[in-house]
């Protein structure tokens, strides 16, 4: 069809072509697993919010989430429910959507997360299922900037909003090996019983140098060695989500029994 | 503003793209040799990863990321699938004006980046400047001060590199490890010396 | 058909004789990075692997119709959508390497191994030929990633794909981990050391002072 290769004409078609070639692998490709990745995506949530209430299990994760987990929305500024489908709410957008979230600054912004959604979802944990109405933890959300990245994590508290039930970090970006260990499920179970709050509702958890917590304190917990700025990111994380910018207006109502008429 | 200068702090020596993350490290360990060419790279590059950041952000927010087609009347549209494909075009064809524009204006500016130019369309650093940029979320100021700072970061490490090189010229190393290896083991302890700048913050 | 030498020399040349990494500086940018568990760099050797086999066949097969003018734009553009596609079926079906791997599948596109062999191999040679190179250059990448990655996985955390091998002193176990092998750095000194061990039993490939 053309006798040389660097025609204009042929450099239209072969780029033209390979063009449209390139589009239909790739759209297709996309489309095809986009469901799939969707799925994975929310599976893997479910998963982190079981794991934290340690009711993670064998089996279908989907219905051990629905069987055991409720989830709602909650609004930041009065600690009141939101009733809005919480499937349909996208909490990582809203975070960063200025018309959903509110800007945070200076001595506000501890945790350096620019910006707050208004609306958080919490998930209410109920281990004998949800009909049971048998409330057993509260999972919240928290997210902080460690050394290298944004540390996502959902904490897990018991009906009293206050005992610490469980921490899962479960998205990270910090030194493997060294601040990279707040996965550890040995570094998180020392949160295990520690108390988010002090007696006066102010966050209390202490991220101490490693080695230097005692055992005995209910706000103590050792840092991890070799990763000081990833053990104070948590620390900032604990004193955003804890203060009055973060869960303390929900977990107020909480304390004064919303969730018994809630 | 203080945030910027942070950002632009952390982009050349706590996330130094050659020595914290590795990109660019091709035409890092290939060319750096003579400080000289080094330093010509670096500022190409630092010139290319300041245009392709923020003009990669725009493309990014106004019709790739999930609902940026709003406008055009395709509110529940994501092409973030096509990023990859995107920045590459964009980097690609950056680099073309780039070369055109300093033939025609600044030849003699063209003349000491000639060859470098058209490698920088494959060099990793630029490339991973603006996956991280879309990562990262940085709006288009961030980009800017970002793009600008990974590349006189870049430029930095890679002067230094070269630097040490033409020192290590003159020691006489055991057969195996000259040339190549003693090259990569050096940008290992660059790197370690780089991280103690890790935790800075402004 | 090629003779079934010539195939092996394609095949299994680059694994140790003739390694991308080792030799011609290649495609390190992305490689290093993902070296510190053995799961990541299994994966991303996979898809390396994956990518310049289908890129060196693509290109290869329409070889003979690329205008010279357009000729890297449309390597480009077969590595790009390839990577793509890669990256889409690693966040469908290995969702969890796929977020730890982030950016650093993107980086394929840029990876001078699979542009290298598109330009150097497949422009010239035919398509099963080149399917093969893709291969064997590929594996010698994904050999030499995993074994930085066995290196510091096993020292660093005391583990192999995340399983247990060295008891550490944390977990009631005797082993101190070393924590410099899990921070980016010593993934080069290992090269460089790597590349000296490669050159003292193969002097040729030893560079001239």
């Amino acid at each position: 069809m053309f006798s040389n290769n660097d025609s204009i004409g042929k450099t239209f078609f072969v780029v033209i072509a390979l063009c449209l070639v390139c589009a239909i692998l790739v759209a297709t490709a996309a489309v095809q697993l986009r469901p799939k990745q969707v799925e994975n995506k929310l599976l893997d949530s479910q998963k982190n919010v079981l794991a934290v209430t340690g009711l993670l299990a064998e089996g279908n994760i989907k219905e051990l989430y629905t069987k055991h987990i409720q989830e709602r929305l909650v609004d930041l500024n009065t600690g009141e429910f939101v009733d809005m489908a919480p499937e349909s709410y996208d909490y990582r957008r809203a975070m960063k959507a200025p018309e959903t979230s509110i800007k945070l600054e200076g001595a506000d912004d501890m945790a350096s997360i620019k910006s707050r959604a208004n609306i958080a979802p919490v998930y209410f944990a109920y281990n004998e299922g949800v009909e049971s109405g048998k409330l057993s933890a509260i999972v919240l959300p928290v997210h902080g900037y460690g050394l290298w990245s944004t540390m996502h994590a959902f904490l897990a508290l018991d009906k009293d909003g206050n005992t610490i039930k469980g921490i899962n970090y479960y998205e990270q970006g910090e030194t493997a090996g060294l601040g990279g260990e707040v996965q550890n499920p040995k570094w998180t179970a020392q949160f295990v019983g520690k108390k988010l709050l002090d007696e006066s509702g102010a966050p209390a958890i202490k991220v101490m140098k490693p080695g230097n917590a005692n055992p005995a304190s209910p706000y103590e917990v050792d840092g991890l060695s070799g990763a000081t700025l990833t053990a104070k990111g948590v620390q900032n994380t604990f004193d955003f989500w804890a203060g009055a910018k973060g869960f303390a207006p929900f977990l107020t109502k909480v304390r004064d029994g919303a969730l018994n008429n809630g | 503003m203080e945030h910027y200068i942070s950002l632009f702090v952390r982009a050349v020596f706590i996330e130094n793209l050659a020595l914290a993350f590795f990109l660019g490290m091709c035409t890092f360990i290939a060319v750096s040799k003579q400080v000289k060419t080094a330093f010509s790279l670096g500022i190409a590059v630092t010139f290319v990863l300041a245009l392709s950041v923020p003009v990669n952000n725009l493309v990014f927010h106004n019709l790739l990321a999930p609902g940026a087609l709003a406008w055009a009347g395709f509110p529940d549209t994501d092409l973030s699938f096509l990023g990859f494909i995107t920045y590459i075009g964009v980097i690609a064809a950056l680099v073309q004006i780039v070369e055109m524009f300093l033939d025609k204006y600044v030849p003699a500016l063209y003349n000491a980046l000639g060859i470098f130019l058209p490698l920088i369309t494959v060099n990793c650093a630029i490339f991973g400047a603006v996956a991280f940029m879309v990562e990262r979320d940085y709006n288009f100021g961030e980009s800017v001060v970002f793009g600008l700072g990974s590349g006189i970061g870049w430029t930095l490490a890679i002067t230094l590199m070269a630097a040490v090189s033409e020192k290590l010229k003159y020691a006489d190393m055991p057969a195996g490890v000259r040339g190549l290896g003693s090259r990569f083991i050096m940008v290992g302890l660059m790197g370690l010396g780089f991280m103690s700048f890790s935790g800075v913050s402004l | 058909m090629a003779s079934a030498k010539e195939i092996k020399t394609v095949l299994f040349g680059p694994i140790f004789a003739n390694n991308p990494i080792a030799l011609q500086v290649l495609g390190i940018c992305s490689a290093l990075a993902v070296t510190t568990k053995m799961e990541k760099a299994l994966v991303m050797g996979i898809a390396l692997t994956v990518v310049t086999a289908f890129s060196n066949l693509f290109i290869s097969l329409i070889r003979n119709h690329i205008p010279s003018s357009v000729r890297i734009i449309v390597q480009m553009t077969i590595i790009a959508s390839l990577v793509i596609v890669v990256d889409q079926v690693l966040k469908a079906f290995a969702y969890n390497v796929a977020k730890e791997l982030s950016v650093f599948v993107g980086l394929i596109i840029t990876n001078c191994i699979v542009m290298g062999r598109a330009e150097a191999y497949a422009m010239k040679t035919g398509p099963g030929m080149s399917f093969l190179d893709g291969i064997g250059n590929g594996l010698g990448y994904s050999v030499l990633l995993l074994i930085v990655a066995f290196i510091r996985e096993l020292f660093g955390s005391g583990t192999l794909f995340g399983v247990e091998i060295l008891p550490l002193v944390s977990a009631g176990g005797w082993y101190q981990p070393m924590g410099m092998m899990l921070i980016a750095p010593s993934a080069f000194i290992i090269i460089g050391l790597l590349i000296w061990i490669l050159r003292t039993f193969r002097p040729e490939q030893v560079e001239k002072a």
